[in-house]
């Protein structure tokens, strides 16, 4: 029995394109936050009657204040992704910038900008972020600065660990015995190379950072101005949605934070798996 | 007329098992429309010349001594400069043909790129010239090849194509590293041949560094003999095929197949404790008492020099 039930399983893992379905479920999402003026029933201002119950009207109900949970949830769509994405955009850009200028020149270079590195690893950062954005005004975009001037220590990493390989690659040496200058080289020979180790390393920095922004948020140090998942926890939590037992207003938004993030996680590893059989590691 | 005249180079790698004396005291120079070969066992300091002709040794690489290439001494120019002469001078093919290419490119937009940021020539015009240069090189169908992947051709092809890319800028000098190596005979003849066609197209002066003395017989004009990091015979190639001077340059002649196949005694020493006085004195069957006190000096004999007491 178990052993069919073994069976059933790896036939379902092979059959299933873990990429498709992380796609097709990472563009509703995407669909959703371009399109929420569109979908959404109300505006997510708009005020009606305060926690009534899911019904033909409210689909998922309202809150404390009476604004419609659905819409709110698809509003909340964008700010997530911004937030994820604004903050994975600049995680990776520093992330490369740093990793191909100390993988590439070695010596002195290297030694600080690792050691730069070794010490933001080794911040704790939610509670750092937690302390600055006390101390700051609370606004998303501070939020998302943070985060991305925070998450790319592992990116650098990844990246420099690639450029080592790739720096002594006998095309490498070719393009410098015609000449070509140091950036012409780290960007048009060493980048274009591992691009298939960013683009996954970029799709898991976007989930960490949607995460964080959503514990954040719910910590009630996100931005109260913004319709964000986190903030719609938060509120659940602070105004009693969850000890009355309102399970419309606290689940939908966990749900769509563990939808998005496992979206990208599955694009991540088969973007991961792909790049495997290119550098012949499979 | 000399172009390149390199004096007393010597080059030391550190490593943590102690200092690796990869080239000591290495003197020669290359003449104008000159092909000087290069020919040496494997780790005998052939390609670490090449690399640091133009500087692109390791760091933890020491060289001392002058490389003077018109006038201009190449182990002091600054670093732009030296990327000046390294686009218009002196080019270098590496030694894996397939793994010089960057694998994302088309081999055409690899030809093309060195003509359009060096020569700063229109994309149309240097399409043309590197479908010519294709040409040249012996593609049978060159607007085809241009638009190839370096893995769709094969190693010898993309030996062409780096020839191609090295006399895209009519370069004084190319340094050819080991172009024949692990290639089979017919290839073999071919990149002679195309050798053959750079010399007569470009006028190049080209050093030619290889283990194939068959190679070397064909394609040089004069031929140095390297053994543990120095030259020990520097001549004209046909006097020195007809009747090699130094006993280890006997030995390597004796050792090809035409000759029945006899090595040498012996390994070639450690780069780390090099022998003190000549370094082939411990497998030399001529061996004096003086050639294990001191380095015998060049002595010119049949207007070659050679670096045994036999000839004193």
């Amino acid at each position: 029995m178990t052993h069919h039930l073994e069976e059933m399983k790896k036939y379902v893992i092979e059959k299933t394109n873990l990429n498709f379905v992380g796609i097709s479920l990472f563009l509703v999402f995407l669909i959703l936050s371009l399109f929420a003026e569109f979908i959404s029933p109300y505006s997510p201002w708009d005020r009606f009657e305060p926690y009534s119950s899911p019904s033909a009207t409210h689909i998922l109900g309202t809150n404390d204040i009476g604004n419609d949970i659905l819409s709110e949830l698809i509003y909340g769509t964008r700010v997530s992704l911004i937030v994820g994405f604004g903050a994975s955009m600049i995680a990776t850009l520093l992330g490369i910038i740093i990793g191909l200028l100390s993988g590439y020149y070695r010596g002195l270079t290297d030694e600080i900008l690792m050691a730069i590195t070794d010490i933001f690893l080794m911040i704790p950062r939610i509670p750092l972020i937690i302390i600055l954005a006390a101390l700051l005004r609370p606004s998303f975009w501070i939020i998302m600065l943070l985060i991305g001037f925070l998450w790319w220590p592992t990116t650098a990493r990844v990246v420099r660990s690639s450029t080592l390989q790739l720096r002594d690659a006998s095309f490498v040496l070719s393009s410098k015995s015609i000449g070509f200058s140091d950036n012409k080289i780290l960007l048009s020979d060493i980048l274009p190379n591992i691009v298939y180790v960013i683009i996954p390393k970029f799709m898991l920095t976007i989930a960490s950072a949607m995460f964080s922004e959503a514990s954040i948020s719910f910590l009630g140090l996100g931005d109260p101005s913004m319709k964000s998942w986190g903030m719609m926890l938060n509120f659940a939590f602070m105004k009693g949605g969850l000890i009355n037992e309102m399970w419309w207003w606290y689940l939908p938004p966990g749900f769509c934070i563990v939808a998005v993030v496992f979206s990208l996680m599955l694009i991540g590893f088969s973007l991961e798996e792909k790049e495997n059989i290119v550098m012949g590691l499979e | 007329m000399k172009i390149l005249d390199i004096c007393d180079l010597s080059v030391t790698f550190s490593t943590p098992v102690g200092d690796v004396f990869a080239v000591n005291n290495t003197s020669f120079s290359l003449n104008e429309n000159e092909t000087l070969a290069l020919v040496g066992e494997t780790g005998c300091g052939k390609s670490v010349i090449a690399n640091s002709i133009i500087r692109l040794l390791p760091q933890n690489a020491k060289v001392t001594g002058s490389i003077l290439f018109k006038g201009i001494d190449l182990l002091k120019v600054s670093e732009s400069e030296l990327e000046k002469i390294r686009q218009q001078e002196i080019s270098i093919i590496f030694q894996n043909p397939s793994l010089s290419l960057n694998p994302l490119y088309t081999v055409g937009s690899q030809i093309i790129e060195p003509l359009i940021i060096h020569k700063k020539m229109s994309k149309q015009n240097s399409i043309d010239k590197a479908i010519q240069l294709l040409k040249t090189m012996g593609f049978s169908n060159p607007s085809k090849a241009y638009g190839m992947y370096p893995y769709q051709l094969s190693g010898g092809m993309n030996q062409r194509i780096l020839l191609s890319i090295a006399m895209t800028l009519n370069p004084s000098i190319i340094i050819a590293d080991e172009p024949t190596k692990g290639l089979d005979n017919e290839l073999v003849r071919d990149i002679i041949d195309e050798f053959n066609t750079v010399k007569r197209v470009n006028n190049s002066s080209i050093i030619l560094i290889t283990h194939d003395l068959s190679v070397a017989r064909e394609l040089s004009d004069r031929i140095a003999i390297m053994y543990s990091g120095e030259i020990i015979e520097i001549g004209e190639t046909k006097k020195f095929f007809k009747k090699p001077l130094h006993p280890y340059s006997q030995a390597l002649l004796n050792s090809l197949p035409e000759k029945g196949f006899i090595a040498p005694n012996g390994t070639s020493p450690s780069m780390i404790n090099v022998p003190r006085g000549c370094k082939f004195h411990p497998r030399c069957p001529y061996k004096k008492q003086e050639c294990s006190k001191k380095i015998p000096l060049f002595y010119s004999y049949d207007d070659r020099s050679v670096r045994c007491y036999l000839f004193q």
